[in-house]
């Protein structure tokens, strides 16, 4: 199936000279939710700009559902949802009104039953009567997804939706994303959460200075981090794996210094005691030995620490 | 067209007009009521009459153009402005419409908004003063194509604004005496000969002179040089649009 979305080496250059996305390619599938993680300034809000139409791409191409978001921007723009970073709304309009004008606004034609549907699905058709300025953050919030749903989008983007949201909103919110990918719409969210992503992505991307470090699948990232790894330091230089060994998952790694093993720790047994015992009855000496666990933080601190390096 | 996206942005401005009617209306009724007595009764009693016409009713045109072209740019300009300000402009910008469908949403509802005012002072004056308006028609379309090529030329300093100071410079340093220059009080022929000459340089001259034609059949200028003035004031606004429309200027990085 081709993918709802596609990004094609996108650049973009602000007019001052700084390149805030340096050659970014992405490919979203439709009906999965992908969560880009990246420190500030790392382009993601950029990225959500420029394939919404906010701003200009220097070079590249993005195509929604195969409609060009430049050749084609009314189809493309159609099928996009977008709740902005920062809350941005007319304060004295009434919450059914601001919800109704964006829903004309991307050529839908005016609708009640639809309009309340969104409404009581956001927990907002008690206040459909209450001006905006009158509402409290989280409700500010919801009154943006409304709005953001008020055309019926394929692709929805969050900007970071619960930075700055407490405990319970930030679940409501989850929620809202699960229910939104049973009717099969497809959402991006940028976060710098780590347990954001874990919750509610399929798969993440990890942004940095404008380039897309990684993107995986949820579950292979969680299952790395289950994962430990015992480092086993010899005195000796091996070229390979000795033959007693070679039952076990080991790689050699440090120029032959370091037998490296990568054990489950919710497993029953891990097997190190035997490891071990057999490191030593192959005649082998240890300098030393050390276990550590990755965490998705650390596969996002390490990816942004040493792009460019890693960047492949 | 996103005939439905110029119907949402029209009512939705329409919208911001009528929660504030109160002071929409009264605040340019009490003003207009006040250059009655002001201009009307202080000074009209020493002058009396104007190529005929009672002063009282020779300032009316003048007066209906004098808040037309001020509610025009100052709806229009802030209509844009505005969504700029607290940030909304980002819905206009990620919708599928054009910078067309934009312009007429707001534009259309600032002229809207200014032509209710005018025809709200009309009728003030009425209460005031014998009025016959001798080319109905002709008045009619000075007043709109007033609306809109103000309604355009605020929407052009709405999007040229980068601040609050700014949106207001040019009606205040530009546009109002430009206004009250351009023979709203007064004929222009009542003038020493040079500003006489001077005054030719200020297009609303031209606007006010046929907008006062189209009720006393009485000019400063020729109407065909009025209709001119005005249908090259509304094609210089227009080219602005379309080109802030083609770079993107002020609007998209």
């Amino acid at each position: 199936m081709a993918p709802i979305l596609s990004i094609r080496d996108l650049r973009k250059s602000y007019d001052g000279g700084f390149e805030a996305l340096k050659g970014v390619s992405l490919d979203i599938e439709e009906g999965e939710i992908i969560a880009l993680l990246g420190p500030n300034g790392a382009g993601k809000t950029t990225l959500i700009s420029t394939v919404c139409g906010i701003t200009m791409p220097t070079s590249g191409s993005v195509t929604v559902a195969g409609f060009d978001i430049l050749d084609n921007y009314r189809q493309a723009r159609a099928l996009i949802g977008l709740v902005p970073q920062e809350i941005a709304l007319e304060p004295f309009e009434k919450v059914i009104n601001t919800v109704r004008f964006s829903r004309g606004l991307f050529g839908k034609g005016r609708k009640d039953t639809a309009v309340e549907d969104i409404l009581k699905r956001l927990s907002l058709w008690d206040k459909r009567d209450a001006q905006i300025r009158e509402l409290s953050g989280g409700m500010k919030r919801r009154v943006l997804i409304a709005k953001a749903l008020a055309h019926e989008p394929r692709v929805l983007f969050l900007d970071e939706p619960t930075a700055g949201v407490d405990v319970e909103l930030r679940k409501d919110m989850w929620e809202i994303v699960e229910q939104l990918r049973n009717d099969g719409v497809t959402t991006i969210l940028t976060t710098h959460y780590i347990e954001e992503a874990e919750a509610i992505a399929d798969r993440v991307g990890v942004i940095n200075k404008g380039e897309i470090l990684l993107v995986e699948d949820k579950d292979k990232l969680v299952a790395r981090m289950g994962q430990k790894q015992l480092d086993v330091q010899l005195t000796t230089h091996l070229e390979a794996i000795p033959e007693a060994l070679a039952s076990y998952d080991l790689s050699l790694e440090g120029d032959g210094w370091t037998l490296v093993y990568r054990y489950d720790t919710k497993a029953e047994r891990t097997g190190i005691t035997k490891l071990l015992n057999d490191v030593s009855a192959a005649g082998l000496q240890l300098k030393d030995v050390v276990t550590r666990q990755s965490s998705l933080e650390d596969i996002f601190v390490s990816l942004v620490r040493e792009a460019p390096e890693n960047a492949a | 067209m996103n005939w439905s996206a110029i119907r949402a942005i029209y009512v939705f401005e329409m919208a911001r007009f009528f929660r504030t009617i109160a002071q929409s209306l009264i605040s340019p009724v009490l003003s207009t009521s006040l250059y009655f007595v002001v201009f009307g009764a202080a000074i009209g009693s020493r002058i009396q009459e104007v190529d005929g016409v009672s002063y009282g009713a020779f300032i009316v045109p003048g007066l209906v153009m004098l808040t037309v072209m001020t509610q025009a740019i100052s709806n229009a300009s802030f209509g844009i402005y505005f969504p700029k300000f607290i940030g909304t402009i980002y819905e206009l910008l990620s919708a599928p419409v054009s910078f067309i469908e934009i312009v007429l949403g707001y534009v259309g509802a600032a002229a809207t908004k200014s032509m209710f005012i005018g025809v709200i002072i009309l009728i003030t004056s009425f209460f005031f003063v014998d009025i016959t308006i001798a080319h109905p028609l002709a008045m009619v379309a000075f007043l709109v194509l007033t609306c809109i090529s103000f309604a355009l030329m605020g929407f052009i300093i709405g999007i040229w604004a980068g601040n609050f100071e700014q949106l207001q410079l040019v009606p205040l340093l530009i546009v109002t005496p430009l206004v009250f220059l351009g023979g709203s009080f007064y004929s222009i022929s009542m003038l020493p000969p040079v500003w006489q000459t001077i005054s030719m340089f200020n297009p609303v001259v031209y606007l006010i002179s046929g907008f006062r034609w189209a009720f006393f059949g009485l000019a400063d200028v020729p109407i065909a040089t009025s209709l001119l003035a005005i249908a090259a004031f509304t094609a210089l606004c227009l080219g602005t649009v379309w080109w802030i429309f083609k770079t993107g200027w002020r609007i998209r990085q």
